[in-house]
């Protein structure tokens, strides 16, 4: 299945692997953020409502 | 006319959440589905070039993040000028969270470039117009989120980044067209464009092409999850001014 990348295959998979890296990487901390972000809003609301 | 008015109510945050909120996941399957589709076909069902051999699978991921580096900050231009005009406090957040956007695509595209130019050129970097242009449009990138940062008045902050926005645009237009401007340096002419004659066979183009729609769409996924953060923090930043 894998191509024959000749004697370039080291520059090809260093280039997809790298590339990989940073959008994964990116994408991960964006929705961890996100995430982290959402539950502070929650918690946030849920302080002011409690407040008398 | 009517219908571009309307456009106008999602700069409303309450509303741009909920209309948001139903295009995260349908957005998110679309995205993978080009990406995954164009890079794939790019990479397993494409021939080698007669030239630079089995590199060119690298142009299904360098052109696309190369063409949405510069897009970004075009795009970041649109949203700056918009709350000049309009004031409306969505388009100067979605300004902010497109720029880190912006600076990963960057990153890849010069990354993918030096890997890719180390066999064809003899180096990984040259101080060629278009490569130069991309380091000024990174740099530009990092003081605009730089600025934000040094900012704790929103609106202050939002009219200051619009205007370094609106002067950086002269170095995203040279990294775009740098190839046209000087006809020297070692980077090629644009291989994918809408202007000139195709320079890339179809074989290439295609399976590009569906890359770029990918990571086109792979921006906008980004752009609406970084945006909707950076409402919810603006919401948490007054109701913690109100409780104090």
């Amino acid at each position: 299945m894998m191509p024959d990348l000749g004697q370039h295959a080291d520059t090809v998979l260093l280039a997809y692997g790298v590339s990989a890296i940073l959008l994964l990487g990116f994408g991960f901390a964006t929705w961890w953020s996100a995430k982290k972000t959402r539950d502070a809003l929650k918690a946030a609301e849920a302080l002011i409502k409690s407040e008398p | 006319m009517k219908r571009l008015n309307a456009l106008w109510q999602y700069a409303n945050p309450a509303k741009f959440m909920a209309l948001s909120e139903k295009l995260l996941w349908p957005l998110a399957v679309l995205t993978l589905a080009c990406i995954l589709g164009g890079l794939i076909w790019g990479f397993f069902f494409t021939p080698d070039d007669f030239r630079q051999g089995s590199t060119v699978k690298i142009f299904y991921l360098h052109v696309p993040t190369a063409t949405m580096a510069t897009g970004i900050w075009f795009m970041m231009v649109a949203a700056s000028l918009v709350w000049f005009i309009r004031r409306h406090p969505v388009s100067a957040l979605a300004a902010k969270a497109a720029a880190p956007i912006g600076i990963i695509m960057t990153l890849v595209a010069m990354a993918t470039g030096a890997i890719w130019g180390k066999p064809m050129w003899g180096t990984y970097w040259a101080w060629d117009p278009r490569l130069t242009a991309f380091m000024i449009l990174l740099v530009f990138y990092f003081g605009y989120i730089a600025l934000w940062q040094a900012i704790e008045d929103r609106e202050t902050a939002s009219d200051l980044t619009s205007i370094l926005c609106i002067v950086g645009t002269v170095f995203a237009v040279i990294s775009r067209y740098a190839v046209n401007f000087w006809n020297q340096g070692l980077h090629q002419g644009a291989s994918m464009s809408v202007e000139s004659e195709r320079a890339v066979a179809d074989v290439f183009f295609y399976p590009a092409l569906v890359s770029l729609v990918g990571f086109f769409l792979l921006f906008l996924w980004l752009l609406l999850v970084r945006t909707r953060m950076e409402i919810r923090r603006q919401r948490i930043a007054a109701l913690l001014a109100r409780g104090t």
